[in-house]
């Protein structure tokens, strides 16, 4: 066993060479015997492709179950906008794949920030999730065989990336709602639609339940579970402007964080490279173009500032094809975060294009011109179509205009090996969690990660922990804890009613949005997150004191659910902060402009930084304390991150 | 056809329909836009309204939407009586507003149909569809016990003709344009995508019947209109309806044989 410092931060990493460690940790593990199973409850928050997949195979087994969405339908989950891939060590393609080389290249991915022991497992479980998926009718791409095709994807020199058009979040996350819903149709699970979660509860150090918000009535409601699973996605919305679908939000990490369990890494965000770049100030969401388009796209810029002729006009020894360039061997691959930062550099340096000379052009002309328009059409036609709307320029003339945004949050819940977070009984999973991407995450990964925490690993891991609970009596909804939590939600409901100021809950997003992007976005340094964590408290006190929510707390009111939403943003704001200005190295999405080597790459202080940082909550963000779950790396060893 | 880049749309009149939930009576409000970037999306215009609105102390106007992207299916209006508005093939959040014209008076509704009722004001409850993929809308593997996903092989057209079913993003577009209100283009596409696969042939038939029948409950019936196919953000097409029809024909016949055996 690892042990940690921190007793409260034991990842529980099971013994054994780290290709037996999932093994050994299945073979030793407590059962709960089939017929057992139906008498405990376990509450799912969040239907997306961690909470599908995780509800669906808690009933498959027996266990009686709670779905909870705000959504209208699981099927609407933000999982569904994934557009590229997903990763599985398959080797299919036969280019010398394996489980070990996905496990590192995801370590490696992430900046050596990530734990060796659930990345291992991440692999493992990887080639079960296809096997699983194409069972359920998910219909990926092709060969003309009839067998699988593959496509390659940042960050890695093999193709291990299925997909599904450009719509692979789609068909996965459709085929882990029809699991779903075969199981609600059986009466396997209990689905509680537009249903949010607005605290947790926990009783005795373990944690007892949920209250909820019926967002059609406004009514709170408690609901006790002998675990209480949260798969309620990331926390990009925090910077306002980011690809995340607009009603992602951080509420039920950070209710959870509050009642104990640790918030770590928040400062590791993910900028993705190819954002279609804003284009007016009433824009409310950023557009991802897939990085698949990095496979036959080259990003270039003119050579000189100021260039401002179409690109057509401008020669090929005028231009500047920045990763080729800078990364010759990953090229156009090269990971996001370098990949963006190299993006940044060339807008800085006055070579932007587009009107407001804010974006990277990504040209297809090479690979028309190489593979002919029909296979490019093949390969990228729906997304091409989806620029055309949104920017009214075709790609197949015109070079896309691409710039970074925020796309995907690293940091999370923190958990350990099984899932738990620090709170005994509540689990975390899928991005809510932190635990497989250290401090970036490859592309292609996230979906695997939902599915794999949600088919693979809890179903398994939660038994391990309820074994020993059997007919023990659990607290009920009449305990005064759930009470208490229920009074407190009111009030703040009512709170966010009754501030009667001047400003809409989104005005205030949209400020919060500007000092966390501007200081603790792509580029941070300790004057700026110094200067973030100066203003944003006279800020969220101006959202206490000046809000208005229009409206009443008795029917459907999206005013009021955005104030909740936009109050823990802003505390989980502060947090960031605090974490980024702690992290005194630069390691993968998080860099710190001091910490950079001559050639203004990321440098990491692996002597004092290879750990996770753990916050604990102590009534106030500002006052959080840091707890270290140290890093240690048996098998790979830690290295620069090169990808020239 | 489309306004050339960061020009402005001036003098908007918004038609919104306004209903303070489910059993409230309803009306249209007028609102005026005085000014918009063209290169605002049709929801960002309705954000500025939005925030117009709480800043004269009044209620926001509600409606669904998440993704922006045209994927997650929850935006959902009726605009100038058409379901997502004028342009072929794209969801009310993909739509621009260089689609306009200054001056403009935009007619701004809900879905209408009696199955999916109004919540408030521009949002509607379309739990009847999840109940419709409830009924048989899977391929039952549980988990685990999954083979190799390489020894289903799929030939490319089949994989591809599944894929374009597969599509749907079930915003109930194609029922509130039916004026039957029928859910024949959402059932069929999931039969399709479902039955077309070798995966699906096992629960083939028994699916076809339970979706259909399920359908029945709570929607329209279908009389050959088209006018979902012409909807539809996705451009899924009415064939899907006849090879549903076909499985249901046949499902029924198969049921028959085997209650005779019975
Ligand atoms: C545009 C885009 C493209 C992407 N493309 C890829 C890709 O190609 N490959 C890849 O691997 N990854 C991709 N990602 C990342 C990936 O899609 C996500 O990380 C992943 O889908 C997250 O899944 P999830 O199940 O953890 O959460 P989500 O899908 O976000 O689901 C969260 C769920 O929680 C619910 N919820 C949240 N809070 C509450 C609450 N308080 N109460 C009740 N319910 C709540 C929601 O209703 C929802 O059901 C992409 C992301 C974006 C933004
Ligand atoms: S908001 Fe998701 S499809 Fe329109």
């Amino acid at each position: 066993m690892t042990t940690a410092t921190d007793p409260r931060l034991n990842a529980k990493i099971p013994e054994g060479a780290i290709a037996d460690k999932w093994n050994n940790y299945k073979e030793d593990m407590k059962l709960v015997n089939p017929n057992n199973k139906r008498k405990f409850k376990v509450i799912v928050i969040g239907t997306g492709l961690a909470g599908a997949s995780a509800a669906a195979t808690l009933a498959e087994l027996g266990y009686q179950v709670d779905a909870f969405t705000f959504h209208d339908s699981p099927r609407r989950a933000h999982s569904i906008a994934a557009q590229g891939g997903i990763n599985a060590a398959k080797n299919y393609r036969g280019d010398g794949d394996s489980v070990h080389r996905l496990f590192y290249d995801t370590i490696k991915g992430g900046d050596f920030r990530a734990r060796e022991g659930n990345v291992h497992r991440l692999a493992e479980v990887s080639v079960d999730i296809i096997d699983q998926m194409v069972a359920q009718g998910v219909p990926f791409a092709r060969e003309y065989g009839g067998l699988l095709d593959n496509r390659s994807f940042g960050g890695s020199q093999v193709s291990r990336t299925f997909y599904a058009r450009g719509q692979t979040g789609q068909q996965l996350l459709l085929g882990a709602y029809q699991q779903l819903a075969r199981q609600v149709g059986l009466g396997g699970v209990n689905l509680y639609n537009r249903t949010e979660l607005v605290d947790t509860v926990v009783v005795d150090g373990r944690c007892a339940g949920i209250v909820v918000r019926d967002l059609l009535t406004g009514e709170l409601q408690s609901h006790a579970a002998h675990a209480v699973v949260l798969a309620t996605g990331g926390y990009g919305n925090v910077f306002f402007l980011s690809t995340n679908a607009m009603q992602c939000n951080v509420t039920a990490a950070w209710r959870a964080h509050r009642k104990g369990a640790m918030f770590a890494n928040p400062c590791y965000t993910q900028i993705h490279p190819t954002c279609i770049p804003q284009s007016d100030p009433t824009q409310s969401k950023l557009t991802l173009m897939s990085e698949s388009l990095r496979n036959d796209g080259r990003v270039w810029v003119p050579l000189n500032p100021g260039d401002a002729r179409p690109a057509a006009q401008i020669p090929e020894n005028e231009r500047d094809y920045v990763l080729e360039r800078l990364y010759p061997s990953y090229g156009n691959l090269a990971p996001r975060d370098i990949a963006s930062r190299a993006a940044k550099r060339a807008v800085d340096s006055g070579r932007g294009v587009g009107p407001l000379k804010n974006g990277v052009n990504l040209d297809f002309a090479a690979a028309i011109e190489r593979l002919g328009k029909d296979v490019v059409q093949e390969r990228y036609g729906n997304l091409f179509e989806m620029y055309e709307r949104i920017s009214g320029e075709n790609p197949y003339d015109t070079p896309m205009r691409i710039y970074p945004a925020t796309h995907y949050t690293m940091g999370g819940l923190w958990v350990d090996y099984e899932l738990q977070t620090t709170v005994p009984g509540l689990y975390a999973a899928g991005e809510a969690n932190f635990s497989d991407h250290g401090a970036n995450r490859l592309g292609a990964s996230a979906l695997m990660q939902g599915l794999a925490d949600g088919y693979f690993v809890l179903p398994y891991t939660i038994g391990n922990e309820l074994a020993p609970l059997l007919n023990k009596p659990i607290p009920g909804t009449d305990h005064p804890a759930f009470k208490l939590a229920e009074q407190e939600a009111r009030d703040r409901y009512s709170r966010y009613l009754g501030t009667n100021g001047k400003r809409s809950p989104d005005w205030f997003h949209r400020e919060l949005g500007k000092i966390i992007w501007d200081n603790c976005g792509m580029e941070r340094t300790e004057a700026g997150l110094k200067q973030a964590l100066a203003d944003l408290p006279p800020l969220y006190e101006e959202f206490q004191n000046d809000l208005r929510v229009t409206g009443d707390g008795e029917s459907t009111n999206q005013t009021l659910e955005k104030a909740g939403r936009v109050d823990d943003f802003f505390q989980l704001g502060m947090l960031m902060c605090r974490d980024a200005l702690e992290r005194n190295e630069s390691c993968g999405g998080h860099f710190r402009s001091e910490y950079q080597d001559e050639e203004g790459e990321a440098k990491r202080d692996d002597e004092n930084f290879a750990h996770v940082a753990a916050w604990e909550w102590n009534g106030d963000p500002m006052a959080a304390i840091r707890n270290v779950e140290p890093l240690e790396f048996e098998t790979v060893h830690l290295a620069t991150r090169s990808y020239k | 056809m489309t306004a050339s880049h960061g020009e402005h749309l001036t003098n908007l009149t918004l038609s919104v329909w306004r209903q303070k939930g489910p059993d409230a009576a309803g009306a249209f409000e007028s609102y005026r836009i005085d000014s918009i970037s063209d290169e605002a999306s049709f929801l960002e215009m309705l954000d500025v309204l939005n925030e117009k609105l709480i800043d004269e102390g009044r209620d926001a106007v509600t409606f669904d939407h998440d993704c922006r992207e045209g994927i997650c299916g929850s935006c959902s209006l009726m605009i100038d009586g058409q379901a997502h508005g004028p342009q072929r093939g794209t969801a009310t959040c993909q739509l621009h507003m260089r689609k306009f014209k200054s001056g403009a008076n935009i007619v701004i509704e809900p879905w209408r149909a009696t199955s999916f009722p109004i919540i408030k004001d521009l949002m509607v409850d379309r739990s009847a569809f999840d109940r419709i993929i409830e009924s048989g809308g899977y391929i039952t593997s549980q988990t685990g016990g999954a083979p190799d996903a390489n020894l289903i092989p799929v030939p490319k057209p089949v994989a591809d003709a599944a894929m374009d079913a597969a599509e749907c993003i079930g915003c109930g577009a194609c029922v509130a344009a039916c004026p039957n209100g029928a859910a024949n283009l959402f059932t069929a596409a999931k039969v399709a995508h479902l039955n077309l696969l070798p995966q699906g042939q096992a629960e083939r038939h028994a699916r076809a019947e339970s979706m259909v029948e399920t359908m029945d409950e709570y929607f329209g019936s279908c009389t050959n209109h088209g006018e979902c196919e012409a909807a539809c953000p996705k451009e899924i097409s009415i064939d899907v309806i006849a090879l549903m029809n076909k499985d249901y024909r046949k499902a029924k016949f198969a049921n028959r044989k085997e209650i005779a055996r019975s």
